[in-house]
């Protein structure tokens, strides 16, 4: 690729009278009016002007410099970036989605509905719950869906002193970012050199204000939370209910179900367990289950099954209120959707263990040369407190940025917060054992040439389109606009 | 007499009688990294010993910061608004706000040089 | 064992891998899952589908939706989608990427977002734009919260009862949180009521003001002096815009708005069935320390090039946890590379022939559905742009008329009550098209 060529902008690429746009020249008969003049915009915004050829020519080469999980290998921890099939995104074509209008009747998008309700039972499935609302966009806004239904139970019971919510200190910080958004106060627990939940911690601060207690099992360090059971117990007898953050649900495919674990609310992150692709942030999906009784205060609207077979759309009474102008991403379900009939039970049974079997094939293979600060086996994560050879002042960031000159996406890097060089690596199962093993060779490499050569690991990457951006200038002095970068002059 | 006292979310108060600049210490301004950005309170505004006054914010790091005692505020350091960075350079220069101290005998609930300095090599810890 | 192309791993490759971490079985490795917890039979879900069978389940899908001819908006409007977008959008190295966090093999996701933040800056006139919201509503939401985040404690917010209903749905769930109190300004004729506004203003205690343009209605209220009045009393002042109508519309910035927000799909993105749409959220520089969501700023690396990255990260929950600015993590990401792209193909120009076609098959169809002597307008004497009210004139219904038109494959609108309905055109609406939708309506005469 030249780059001289095509490392401009789009703005830099604008002349005056170019036309990037094919559109009719309908003649409506008589000439409407104009509106008055000043509710007219009076300065026109600046665009570009661009031909199609030179527009597609830019996004094709910017591609170029990117990195998905169809160019490599994306082991980044807690994402779950798993290959996304391809038939995913023909299975959203061929459904005939693109035309429909979010209010047409209803008698005219059943098929719609209909993928939307039996996804909507498949995950209740998965998850052990009764009932599930897709509606929620992402991850966090699951979270936050989950704890307003948590909000609304204690309120239709009269319980309003639930004010509060126990989160524990490796939580992801969407935690207590959607319990604050939700209203709650955010009590933090602590966790255990295994970086499991101190049981004793939690059950000093389980009272008649706690609303809810927020768990992601596996949790963030990929151990699973054995004290699971006596963890559901003590919170229900303290009145509270249980909160299953689902970003970490992959490794439980086939294994078991959160419901059956004893939790009451939970998210999952179709952008995840269920292969849709990211989109560089998004869109997303992160539908919310609940267990039986507590249906009725999920959030409008809803879709639901009339007696003859046929699909409507409810507003319920009870619901909590509503999370966004209809019923979500889509296209998003869709896509879903075609990963589980793909996969069928069967599969779906084995995605849990391989992708267990992935994470500690590799944790196995580099753990001499790696800090593992945690024993036993892992689930579909694990986390190294960086190089075991701390003498070199090679860093976890170091380490991260070396993988990239081969090829390799940074695992997840300063996550979780319960080590100083946390460097979390989530394999996944659609990763071959050949691509295991050429990452293996990599950090191995790397983790060598860290003790013989400090300095050539410390200044990579070497190869990548940009190297060392000055991050702390893009904060002191923000340039977040073509408009702003021009007075810079960048 | 100008007296420094630490509160032990790491914010110092110079007090002189009822007038004190409050700031960051040097161990925090250093565990931070590079400052790109306090948001400060405005003149006029009341805290209470303990209450939150504004936060303070690097690339990866952000921080509330906490009144060391019950105070007015009198004058807010402006410069730092286009030049945060002052607190990397020199944090008991750069205060970040100045205050009508309400109470000075609060001043004795505080740590003095000495007392911090050992409190945060326990911390280092 | 089942062969599955998503799951490459061999028998061999399985026994090899457990041999190094030192377990004979799969299930050694759940060790530590109690028994009692273990699914104890397979998830009761179909077998596996092949290809060609998922081909045939989803053209039976298929067939149980109706593609319409589309008169419905109510916020969401059927636009032309440049065939060159979905065509780029579909490149696995946007697609399947995550989050920029390694902005040296991410220039491609970070590029595109600056671009978008950039246009949408300059699409409504304000200086800056984060990375994306959810959608038009939820982006209103987080609008509110901004409000009150950037004052000290005030609670109140102003809504006009003229944006629309699922918008003030969703953010009277965002202010139960927060303990916001939202006040609803009354309508008059069909624009909000200026004098009840400056009086619920008076009141005290205001910390933002949300007003939609064009409103529900589709009606182009005149916003001259608002921001004034809101300033004048410490509020701001927020505008939730379709972002297409921007093109055309004296823009939030030109009103003197503090934030702009609202939808963008109406920049050319497929109808979907509701999504993924695009929230976007644009404000003054003043308040880049209270936006939510990701911000992608300039910079330059080690060698001096032009470098995009994540900026201003301290606001966000991975670090400020409970303080952040909004939990919101996931956005809509590639739905941007959508925006830029489109805006970047129509520039200015496009944009306002868009908006003038829009605008001339709305009133055109108007004029058609008033002719037919059954409906009138249901306010006639206000500027609408490319959507309105209109009236059914006995004996003829709302239901009557949506359910004729249905009949000939016509979305006539969206039903606002038994006697009115929203109807809506754009350019994908030919004249042919508005005289289809007017002989129906007449059709229903006898």
């Amino acid at each position: 690729m030249n780059k001289a060529l095509y490392s401009n902008l789009v703005f830099d690429l604008s002349r005056k009278g170019c036309t990037g746009y094919s559109l009719p020249h309908y003649d409506y008969g008589k000439a409407a009016g104009e509106l008055p003049e000043n509710l007219r915009r009076q300065t026109p915004p600046s665009l570009p002007e661009i031909d199609e050829p030179s527009a597609v020519r830019h996004y094709t080469n910017s591609s170029n410099n990117n990195f998905g999980v169809d160019t490599g290998f994306y082991p980044l921890g807690s994402c779950t970036m798993k290959y996304n099939p391809k038939i995913n995104e023909a299975a959203v074509a061929m459904a005939g989605i693109a035309p429909l209008h979010p209010l047409q009747p209803v008698e005219t998008v059943q098929g719609a509905l209909r993928v939307y309700r039996t996804l909507e039972k498949a995950l209740s499935e998965i998850g052990g719950m009764a009932e599930f609302t897709l509606n929620p966009f992402a991850g966090a806004h699951g979270e936050y869906t989950g704890l307003m239904v948590i909000r609304r139970y204690h309120m239709a019971r009269g319980d309003e002193a639930r004010r509060r919510v126990i989160v524990p200190d490796s939580a992801h910080g969407t935690n207590p970012a959607s319990a604050a958004m939700a209203g709650f106060d955010i009590v933090e627990v602590k966790s255990m050199p295994d970086g499991t939940v101190d049981i004793a911690d939690l059950d000093s601060k389980l009272d008649e204000t706690i609303a809810a207690v927020m768990m992601t099992n596996p949790n963030t360090v990929g151990m699973f939370e054995k004290g699971i059971p006596e963890i559901a117990e003590m919170v229900h007898k303290a009145g509270a209910l249980l909160y299953y953050d689902g970003a970490n649900l992959n490794p439980m495919l086939g294994i078991a179900r959160p419901g059956d674990m004893g939790f009451d609310v939970m998210h999952i992150n179709l952008h995840k367990t269920f292969s849709t692709p990211h989109g560089g942030g998004g869109p997303g999906a992160g539908p919310v289950g609940v267990r039986a009784g507590l249906e009725e205060y999920l959030p409008n609207p809803r879709v639901s099954e009339l007696p003859d077979g046929t699909l409507a759309i409810d507003f319920g009474a009870d619901a909590f209120g509503r999370v966004g102008a209809w019923l979500g991403n889509f296209t998003v379900y869709i896509k879903a959707f075609a990963y589980i009939l793909s996969l069928g039970s069967e599969n779906l049974m084995r995605v849990g263990p391989l992708a267990t079997l992935n994470a500690n094939y590799i944790m196995h293979s580099l753990s001499d040369l790696y800090e593992q600060p945690i024993a036993g086996p892992c689930k579909h994560e694990f986390v190294f407190d960086g190089l075991r050879d701390k003498s070199t002042g090679v860093t976890t960031l170091h380490v991260a940025k070396a993988l990239l000159d081969y090829g390799f996406h940074a695992p997840t890097i300063y996550f979780p917060l319960l080590f100083h060089e946390s460097l979390m690596i989530e394999p996944t199962e659609t990763e071959s054992r050949p691509t295991l093993d050429a990452f293996i060779a990599t950090m191995r490499k790397i983790a060598l040439e860290a003790s013989a050569e400090p300095d050539t690991v410390k200044n990579a990457p070497y190869t990548t389109p940009i190297s060392h951006p000055d991050e702390d200038e893009a904060a002191l002095n923000p340039v977040v606009t073509y408009r702003q970068l021009c007075a810079k002059q960048i | 007499m100008e007296k420094i006292y630490y509160r032990s979310s790491h914010e110092y108060i110079k007090a002189d009688g009822t007038t004190g600049y409050v700031g960051i210490s040097e161990y925090a301004a250093k565990q931070l990294g590079v400052v790109t950005y306090v948001d400060m309170p405005e003149a006029d505004d009341e805290f209470g010993a303990g209450e939150e006054f504004g936060a303070i914010e690097s690339r990866k790091a952000a921080s509330d910061l906490f009144a060391p005692v019950d105070c007015t505020v009198l004058e807010v350091n402006e410069d730092l608004e286009s030049n945060p960075k002052l607190i990397n350079e020199n944090p008991l220069e750069a205060w970040i706000m100045k205050v009508e101290i309400s109470d000075p005998s609060q001043l004795d609930d505080l740590m003095d040089q000495e007392a911090y300095d050992a409190f945060c090599a326990s911390e280092q810890h | 064992m089942s062969r599955h192309p998503y799951l490459p791993h061999t028998e061999e490759d399985i026994q090899t891998m457990l041999g190094r971490c030192g377990a004979t079985t799969l299930d050694d490795l759940y060790a530590d899952v109690p028994d009692a917890l273990r699914l104890k039979e397979p998830y009761r879900l179909p077998a596996p589908m092949s290809e060609p069978e998922l081909e045939r389940y989803f053209a039976d899908i298929a067939s149980q939706n109706r593609r319409l001819l589309c008169f419905a908006g109510a916020g969401f409007y059927n636009h032309y989608t440049p065939a060159a977008i979905p065509s780029l959008m579909a490149r696995s190295e946007f697609l399947t990427a995550y989050t920029p966090y390694q902005p040296e093999i991410s220039q491609g996701t970070l590029q595109y977002i600056f671009e978008y933040q950039s246009m949408m800056a300059e699409l409504t006139g304000l200086d800056i734009s984060n990375a994306s919201m959810y959608d038009g509503a939820t982006a209103t939401a987080e609008a509110m919260l901004m409000a009150v985040n950037s004052v000290r404690k005030k609670r109140r917010i102003l809504v006009a009862s003229t944006v629309a209903p699922a918008v003030q749905q969703v953010l009277a769930t965002y202010a139960a949180g927060p303990g916001i109190t939202i006040e609803v300004i009354p309508e008059d004729g069909g624009v909000t009521d200026r004098t009840a506004f400056e009086a619920m203003l008076g009141a005290g205690d205001v910390a933002g003001v949300i007003v939609s343009q064009p409103n529900y209605y589709g009606i182009v209220e005149d916003y001259d002096g608002w921001a004034d009045t809101c300033h004048s009393s410490k509020a701001l002042l927020i505008m939730n815009c379709h972002a297409s109508t921007l093109g055309a519309l004296r823009s939030p910035g030109e009103w003197g708005a503090d934030i702009a927000c609202g939808e963008a799909q109406s920049l050319g993105m497929p109808l979907n069935y509701g999504g993924p749409y695009l929230g976007y959220l644009c404000c003054r520089e003043n308040l880049i320390r209270k936006m939510p969501g990701r911000i992608v700023g300039a910079t330059t690396d080690a060698e001096g090039r032009r470098s995009f990255v994540l900026t201003l990260q301290a606001r966000e929950q991975h670090i400020r946890r409970q303080k952040a600015t909004s939990n919101i993590c996931s956005n809509q990401g590639i739905m941007t590379l959508h925006a830029a792209f489109y805006l970047a193909l129509m520039g200015a120009e496009g944009l306002r022939k868009v908006n003038t076609l829009s605008y001339n098959a709305a009133h055109a169809l108007a004029d058609a559905l008033c002719d037919t002597g059954m409906m009138r307008l249901k306010y006639p004497d206000k500027p609408f742009f490319n959507e309105f009210a209109i009236e059914t004139i006995e004996p003829l219904s709302a239901d009557a008329l949506l359910a004729a038109c249905l009949k000939k494959g016509i979305l006539a609108g969206v039903r606002l009550s038994d006697s009115s309905i929203l109807v809506a055109a754009t350019e994908m609406n030919s004249p042919a098209d508005i005289a289809l939708c007017a002989e129906t309506v007449k059709s229903l005469k006898s």
